[in-house]
């Protein structure tokens, strides 16, 4: 695995060799590993150059947040994490994508069992047309041959982690779709959880939720981060002060700045980060 | 500022208009289904017996009596085949273009020959069956199944494609983004998702190919007695409605009234049948 750890408790690793160091926060008191190691990595629509040089490092069970304009490519960034956009032909990634010492970027990577260990949430809550019960268990029975006792059991563990068991535990049967937008977002938490992942990505979860709806998954995010490692897209900026350890700003895409969160919110190196995180553009 | 309201009273004479030509055409044929209903009962009604369902369709001549066994049981048997036949093809077809081949010349032009057949008349149809299987072998039940599958065809496969390109895209990434393979994720998805609209296609093309007529003629044609064999001519509703309409014979065109009205309800029932399953899925998005 590729770490960063060999340096010091709470440095923060910059793309820009000009960014400081700048160990004033907690989120980094304990030596770090990098979970997630991208190393210039380019981007392309067809022609279109929508990632350029991106390198920055996914630290293991921290919640990282990508931050930006919108088209600034941070969902385009995301969805190359679980090689989500093999779905589809003409995009295509350059560089390197460091996990558990491998390039995930490497046309020999079986992207089933990668999506499988990096799970993704979507912006619009995504339920199968199927029972609460079957959509959680949709992911496990891909890869488990689990006996019903045990899948029951897991299925209430992931809806617990998705704090979502108490208001549906009497009606399993029913379909997911029934849910309202918050409940149907956690259930898609709950569903990757389900799996079993290392990673987390989250894009935009709770761009579609009214506020109280987005309360309960940012207080999710908080509680899943002791387990699993986060990224998250978000366009909420306090969203991101409040359920990020580092955050990293995307300017057309480019990276233009990541540290710890304290750091780019209250001291960023960055004049363009500072336009945008104080309102002046984005 | 006063407002100007002599464009806006134009507007509202304009569209009393329109609404009323609409009303008037929604009228005119609702009107004539009606007749067409009503003529069917009044004319077919009297000949509904069991004898109709038990007994064979009787030769030229004969006293009055006689049923459609014989020719329900044909109807029933191709029609079962054509679909067995025609569903399978067609929705593998309409997979391929809605998920594997989207946007590839070998999808888009299965898309457009798919339309021509969909829009071929089904004499064509007849005749083509007729030169392959018929011609030097004979009339067979197998020949009138076949015929009628390539009628179900096109229909499944354009109602496939279509149904499984509104199944919205996030749903497949979904899917696999949990790791599951393209197969899993539109087998257990996509179809899912998908299911009433592909079910009330299917239900179409059977009602559609129950009333056919003109591709049986050229390959089932018709068979006075009982006959279970696929390999011989077949009797079907159609053709035996067909030959005894305009025969001379008050008990075969009393005959083929009843089987014009036997016809008409299944497909009335098989219509309602699929508008209830898509206002279901309609319910349940």
């Amino acid at each position: 695995m590729n770490t960063s750890s060999s340096s010091l408790p709470g440095a923060v690793h910059t793309q820009k060799p000009y960014l400081e160091v700048r160990p004033d926060s907690s989120a980094s008191k304990l030596p770090m590993t990098e979970k997630i190691s991208v190393r210039n990595v380019n981007f392309f629509y067809g022609d279109y150059k929508a990632l350029k040089d991106i390198s920055l490092p996914i630290y293991d069970k921290k919640v990282t947040a990508l931050i930006g304009p919108s088209g600034c490519g941070k969902s385009t960034l995301l969805r190359i994490f679980n090689r989500m956009y093999d779905l589809y032909p003409k995009q295509r990634a350059e560089g390197e994508i460091v996990f558990e010492g491998k390039n995930l970027l490497d046309p020999k990577q079986d992207l089933n069992l990668l999506r499988a260990r990096i799970g993704m949430v979507f912006q619009k809550p995504t339920p199968f047309p199927m029972s609460i019960y079957d959509n959680i268990a949709f992911g496990i029975r891909l890869y488990e041959k689990v006996p019903k006792s045990e899948l029951d059991d897991r299925v209430e563990t992931a809806l617990k982690r998705g704090a979502l068991w108490d208001e549906v535990k009497d009606k399993l049967g029913q379909s997911g779709l029934g849910l309202s937008g918050g409940q149907q977002q956690r259930l898609c938490i709950a569903r990757s959880i389900a799996v079993r992942p290392e990673v987390l990505l989250l894009d935009e979860p709770t761009s579609a939720l009214d506020p109280i709806a987005t309360a309960k998954v940012e207080e999710l995010i908080y509680q899943l981060k002791s387990d699993y490692t986060i990224c998250i897209v978000t366009h909420n900026m306090q969203q991101a002060a409040r359920v990020a350890d580092f955050t990293a700003f995307m300017y057309l895409g480019e990276l233009i700045e990541f540290g710890e969160t304290s750091q780019v919110f209250t001291k960023p190196t960055q004049t363009r980060t500072e336009d945008y995180i104080t309102g002046r553009f984005g | 500022m006063a407002l100007d309201t002599s464009l806006y009273a134009r507007r509202r004479v304009t569209n009393q208009i329109v609404m009323l030509l609409a009303w008037a055409a929604a009228a005119t044929g609702l009107v004539i289904l009606a007749l067409i209903l009503f003529t069917l009962f009044y004319n077919g009604v009297a000949g509904v017996s069991i004898a109709v369902f038990t007994e064979m369709t009787p030769p030229p001549g004969s006293e009055p009596g006689g049923g459609l066994l014989n020719a329900i049981y044909g109807t029933l048997v191709m029609t079962i085949m054509g679909t067995a036949i025609g569903t399978p093809v067609g929705i593998l077809a309409g997979t391929y273009m809605a998920e594997y081949g989207l946007g590839t010349r070998l999808a888009t032009v299965v898309r457009f020959i798919n339309d021509i057949l969909l829009s071929a008349p089904s004499i064509v149809i007849g005749l083509f069956v007729y030169g392959i299987m018929v011609k030097g072998s004979g009339f067979s039940g197998w020949a009138g199944g076949v015929a009628l599958s390539l009628l179900v065809l096109p229909v499944v496969v354009r109602t496939t494609e279509d149904m499984l390109r509104l199944v919205p895209n996030g749903l497949r990434e979904a899917a696999s983004a949990l790791g599951s393979p393209r197969s899993h994720v539109i087998v257990k998805v996509a179809y899912r998702a998908a299911k009433a609209g592909m079910l009330t296609g299917i239900l179409l093309a059977v009602a559609r190919i129950t009333g056919e007529t003109a591709p049986l003629l050229f390959t089932a044609l018709n068979n006075p007695n009982w006959s279970t064999d696929m390999n011989g001519a077949m009797a079907n509703l159609p053709v035996v409605i067909f030959k005894f309409a305009g025969s001379p014979y008050e008990n075969w065109r009393e005959l083929a009234w009843t089987g014009a009205l036997i016809v008409t309800m299944a497909v009335l029932v098989l219509n309602i049948g699929a508008r209830m399953l898509s206002a279901q899925s309609k319910a349940n998005s």
